[in-house]
């Protein structure tokens, strides 16, 4: 449990000719799913070190739990903040597992309790404990040293984890498994996570609250569904390509329109007929759906009862701006 | 006219033998240059890697007294050993002080370029890591950046030990013994066997020291690096 404020954050780079971070304010609650989008040199990384003290700031505050970071140790802050760099760095001399157990060595754990950890760590990241735990970083594809540098990162139980573009080296289906291991292990564990990145697609399916950087300050700051329906600027409407209407289908749920849109009206067909599908299922999912069985309509159901029943209409509805 | 070189079997196990019997009657005093030797050679090591080691460390963190440096030491290694033997003579005397600290001079470079190679080698990506999982500066030497440098390290120690057990034969140019007395006497008096004996059991030595070295090296698990 940890909340995360930025009040008025510059970091200013020595001889650069405007600051890498330029006064940036906001509030990340406990728990909260936060992704920071921008184009590459923004000031994301510069960003994300701030919070671990890794980078100095030269302007406003960070508190975390409501204390400013500025008063704590920055060594104590480090082991309770995971970090999954974005260049990866596992240590080249140490094996899967004895990379996996630096903080909790460093935080004095005894080694029954490391060794536990490390097994349980490891297969969450799916890779299996006994083939990977005595392998050397360089035995390994560069998607496996990924999974490594996160359960690395999650090694000691933090409360914030910070990750920077983890997914950079790997395929695009092992990027997507690794994303749903994020989305589990975050409403697992309540972590607070702030997660980097430039793909505009991992943005929206990952984030809780979407934050898009540009030049140093944030240009807008909203969840993904308002980015994309309402984008404050043309930059951020090009960036999230918000004139995409499919796009815009994949951020809200069946869930979400449904509970502001009347109920639907009992239907004089067989329920059977109407492809059923959950409250937590896209409308983009829902229209692939619709187009492919052909049918005009779909059945929304909660817990397993029937919530509500949806057409075409009401979707297209959903997507005109 | 058909030019032969005489090589009888005769004249080489006439060698052979000689220098095997010169071996058997001088061996107390073979085994003591011996000893000798490989004190001078490894005591000079020893010293050369307590004075490089952390200079080589220091210097890797600065950039320019580390180019500075470096300089300097490339400058030493053109610098024949006789030569150093030859200005040591009027400061330190003859004997076993003016050996050792010629013989350390020899081994500085190599240890201090490899150092320093070692240590501002190590990935900034693994730094970076260590920085940001709450390593203190002295865990982040300790437990990084050691680690990663020793290979490149023992490679400096190769080739310093090669070097200082060769050299170590021109001790005995000042009194400081060593196999070399037997090698030098064995010039003077022309006695092939005599300088056979001492050459064999020199490149012996520089050799299992090297081969000891490249042990050390083999067993280091991460020592070689695939990049992917
Ligand atoms: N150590 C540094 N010294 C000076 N300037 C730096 C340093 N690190 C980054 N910068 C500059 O600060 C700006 C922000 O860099 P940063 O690494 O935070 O960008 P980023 O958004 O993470 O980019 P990317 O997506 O490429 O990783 C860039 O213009 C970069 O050149
Ligand atoms: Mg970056």
């Amino acid at each position: 449990m940890a909340s995360i404020r930025f009040a008025g954050v510059r970091v200013a780079y020595p001889g650069a000719a405007r600051p890498a971070v330029d006064g940036v304010t906001l509030a990340i609650p406990s728990a909260c799913l936060a992704v920071l989008l921008g184009p590459s040199g923004c000031g994301k990384t510069t960003l994300l070190r701030t919070i671990n003290r890794l980078q100095p700031i030269d302007g406003g505050r960070i508190e975390i739990d409501g204390r400013d970071t500025a008063g704590l140790d920055p060594i104590a802050l480090r082991r309770r903040i995971g970090y999954v760099i974005q260049a990866v760095g596992l240590f080249p001399h140490l094996t899967v597992a004895q990379n996996v157990a630096v903080v909790p060595n460093l935080l004095g754990w005894d080694s029954q309790r490391v060794s536990e950890r490390v097994d349980t760590l490891l297969a969450q990241v799916s890779l299996d404990p006994q083939s990977f735990r005595d392998r050397y970083p360089s035995q390994l594809s560069g998607g496996q040293q990924q999974r490594v540098g996160i359960a690395r990162a999650l090694a000691a139980e933090p409360s914030i984890l910070l990750m920077d573009e983890p997914f950079g080296s790997v395929d695009a289906i092992v990027r997507a498994s690794l994303q749903k291991e994020t989305l589990a292990l975050q409403r697992r564990t309540g972590a607070t996570i702030l997660f980097v990145t430039h793909d505009v697609e991992e943005a929206l399916s990952l984030a809780d609250m979407l934050v898009v950087m540009r030049d140093g300050h944030f240009e807008q700051t909203g969840t993904p569904a308002e980015i994309l329906t309402h984008p404050a600027t043309p930059f951020v409407a090009e960036l999230v390509d918000a004139d995409d209407a499919l796009r815009r289908l994949s951020v809200i749920t069946l869930g979400e329109l449904t509970a502001s849109a009347a109920r639907g009206t009992p239907l004089p067909e067989e329920p059977g007929t109407i492809p059923a599908l959950d409250a937590g299922v896209s409308l983009r999912a829902a229209l692939a759906v619709m187009l492919e069985t052909g049918a005009p309509r779909v059945r929304v159901m909660h817990d397993g009862r029937e919530a509500a029943v949806l057409d075409l209409d009401t979707l297209r509805n959903a997507v005109r701006r | 006219m058909r030019w032969r070189v005489r090589r009888t079997p005769t004249a080489n196990g006439g060698l052979l033998q000689q220098a095997l019997s010169y071996a058997l009657l001088h061996r107390a005093e073979l085994l003591a240059q011996t000893r000798t030797h490989v004190e001078l050679a490894f005591g000079a090591l020893a010293l050369a890697i307590v004075l490089a080691y952390p200079l080589g460390v220091w210097i890797s963190g600065r950039r320019r007294i580390s180019a500075a440096a470096l300089g300097t030491a490339s400058a030493l290694r053109v610098v024949p050993s006789l030569g150093i033997l030859a200005l040591l003579l009027p400061v330190l005397g003859v004997g076993t002080p003016p050996s050792l600290v010629a013989l350390v001079i020899l081994a500085l470079p190599p240890i201090l370029v490899n150092v320093d190679a070692g240590y501002r080698g190590v990935e900034p990506a693994a730094l970076d890591a260590a920085a940001a999982m709450g390593m203190t500066r002295w865990q982040l030497f300790l437990y990084v950046q050691t680690p990663l440098a020793l290979p490149v390290f023992l490679t400096g120690v190769r080739g310093a030990v090669v070097e200082v057990v060769a050299s170590a034969t021109l001790a005995a140019f000042i009194g400081g013994g060593g196999l070399g007395e037997t090698i030098i006497t064995g010039m003077q008096v022309d006695n092939q066997a005599q300088l056979l004996v001492g050459g064999l059991l020199v490149a012996l030595l520089a050799l299992s020291a090297e081969l000891l070295i490249v042990l050390i090296e083999r067993s280091i698990p991460w020592r070689r690096m695939r990049h992917s």
